[in-house]
């Protein structure tokens, strides 16, 4: 296995906030960029977040698996799509979706040597802009597990040769049978905001990996995390991570939602824990996304599913619920106030739940029914903005102003 | 040779159902059609060379499943995309 030289972090698990601007509230327009099974759609909202504005479709009838604006420029806005049965893109607007433009090169894995099989991108479905001192970077993830990088906002991109053609990528990513039923997936793409080469990804499945060196070298990030489907349920890699991320402001802590519960790392400790397992019993810690609040490291929310028998993967019994922890997962707290009491079976995707960086803090979900619900009180009392969509994938907050 | 373009495409070609290319096989006209419309051949074969699953390309009233197959001047092309799924 390829070494990873770099130790876990050792530096200050907070970083000064007044140098980022993260650390400050945003006060400005907002919108909410939503991925769906049949096109993008914009939600546009003032400063206040009282009134919305549905603005779309793009791309009608092409899956869009997800759709960011660079919060660096807050100008160069991608969207991953897949128009039917013809593959996988990226466009790519500057004037928030008034005119877009397709890639001149988008991510394809390297064609293979004659007799060998070549993987092909099914679909694009993760986009993360790069650090703050690479302007133009973009990663993106693909099906099957692929990592990419554009160097131009989104117009030519390349594999991540370190990643794609590592010896080891085939038994980290696991074959057909190991992928869930829409295909196995690379996404969580989070870059460290202290060094830009330092970057972590989820795969589903595959389990969370990290390189020191921009993409050249690998290695698993799995211990303490378990995989309750294979043989080893404590195995070096083959976790199914849903969704992962780092707080910006500590970014030695991370967070993810995976196949088997919720789990915190602090880097220092290089374990995950199972914080999950402070929830309560009937409801379990099974789900797809979850979102951090950007200014306080201990706070985030999740969304539970019914994790059990068959999966349905719907809200426990009818009654859905975010849930809320304000020390990084020792309580939580259920958010159910305004959201259906019962009959409410709500699906929410990995990457469709997300929070603004206003104050307080908007926290907004999107369900497979086509509901975008938010709470501009960090999840005291819930609204359904916009109703009748496709069945949403994905949901981004743009801060605009 | 005419090359017939399914309505899932008509976005590379300006709207137009027919277009002129010219080449001796499939791959040398998707690649001609590449030239004229840049991107329209990512949607029609991936990166493998292989015809994406569930599109259909015909020389005259024959399917190829195959980049490799020759055609003669007087052939017409004519490219589908399935109607299938919700």
């Amino acid at each position: 296995m390829t070494s990873i030289s770099r130790r876990p972090s050792r530096r200050a698990a907070f970083l000064p906030r007044a140098s980022l601007p993260q650390a400050v509230p945003a006060t400005g327009s907002l919108a909410l960029l939503v991925g769906t099974r049949k096109g993008a759609f914009i939600l546009h909202s003032n400063a206040k977040r009282r009134e919305w504005r549905l603005a779309g479709p793009h791309f009608l009838g092409s899956t869009v698996h997800h759709i960011v604006l660079d919060p660096h420029d807050r100008r160069t806005m991608l969207c991953a799509a897949r128009a039917g049965h013809f593959g996988p893109t990226v466009f790519r607007s500057v004037d928030m979706g008034r005119t877009w433009k397709e890639a001149a090169k988008p991510p394809a894995f390297p064609k293979a040597k004659e007799g060998e099989k070549g993987l092909a991108v099914d679909h694009l479905f993760w986009l993360t802009p790069g650090h703050p001192s690479e302007p133009g970077v973009w990663y993106a993830g693909t099906s099957p597990q692929g990592l990419f990088r554009s160097a131009d906002g989104g117009v030519n991109w390349e594999g991540v040769a370190g990643f794609n053609a590592h010896p080891l990528r085939a038994a980290w990513c696991g074959d057909e049978q190991a992928s869930p039923p829409d295909g196995a997936t690379l996404h969580s793409i989070n870059i460290d905001p202290r060094d830009p080469k330092h970057l972590y990804i989820g795969m589903s499945c595959g389990g969370t990996f990290e390189s020191p060196d921009g993409g050249s070298n690998w290695a698993p990030l799995n211990k303490g995390s378990i995989a309750d489907f294979l043989p080893n349920p404590n195995p070096e890699y083959g976790q199914d991570v849903h969704c992962m991320r780092m707080h910006p402001l500590a970014p030695d802590r991370l967070y993810q939602q995976n196949h088997c519960g919720f789990y915190r790392m602090d880097r220092a400790e290089g374990e995950w824990v199972r914080v999950g397992m402070k929830m309560p019993k009937r409801i379990g810690d099974i789900g797809f996304p979850l979102a951090l609040h950007p200014r306080e490291p201990d706070t985030l929310w999740v969304f539970p599913m019914d994790g059990s028998t068959v999966w349905p993967r719907v809200s426990p019994d009818g009654k859905p619920a975010a849930y809320m922890t304000r020390n990084a997962g020792t309580t939580w707290q259920r958010q159910a106030s305004g959201l259906p009491e019962r009959q409410g079976w709500f699906t929410v995707k990995r990457q469709a739940m997300c929070t603004d960086r206003h104050a307080p803090v908007g926290v907004y979900f999107g369900t497979t029914g086509g509901e975008i619900w938010g709470s501009l009180n960090e999840g005291g009392k819930w609204t359904c903005l916009v109703r009748h969509l496709p069945e949403i994938y994905s949901l981004e907050a743009a801060e605009l102003g | 040779m005419q090359v017939g373009i399914p309505p899932q495409l008509r976005d590379y070609t300006h709207a137009e159902a027919h277009v002129e290319a010219s080449g001796a096989t499939v791959a040398e006209i998707l690649a001609d059609l590449d030239r004229r419309f840049p991107g329209i051949r990512f949607r029609i074969v991936d990166e493998q060379d292989r015809i994406r699953p569930h599109l259909r390309i015909f020389v005259n009233e024959e399917q190829t499943r195959t980049l490799d197959a020759r055609i003669a001047t007087t052939d017409r092309i004519l490219i589908f995309g399935a109607l299938s799924g919700g």
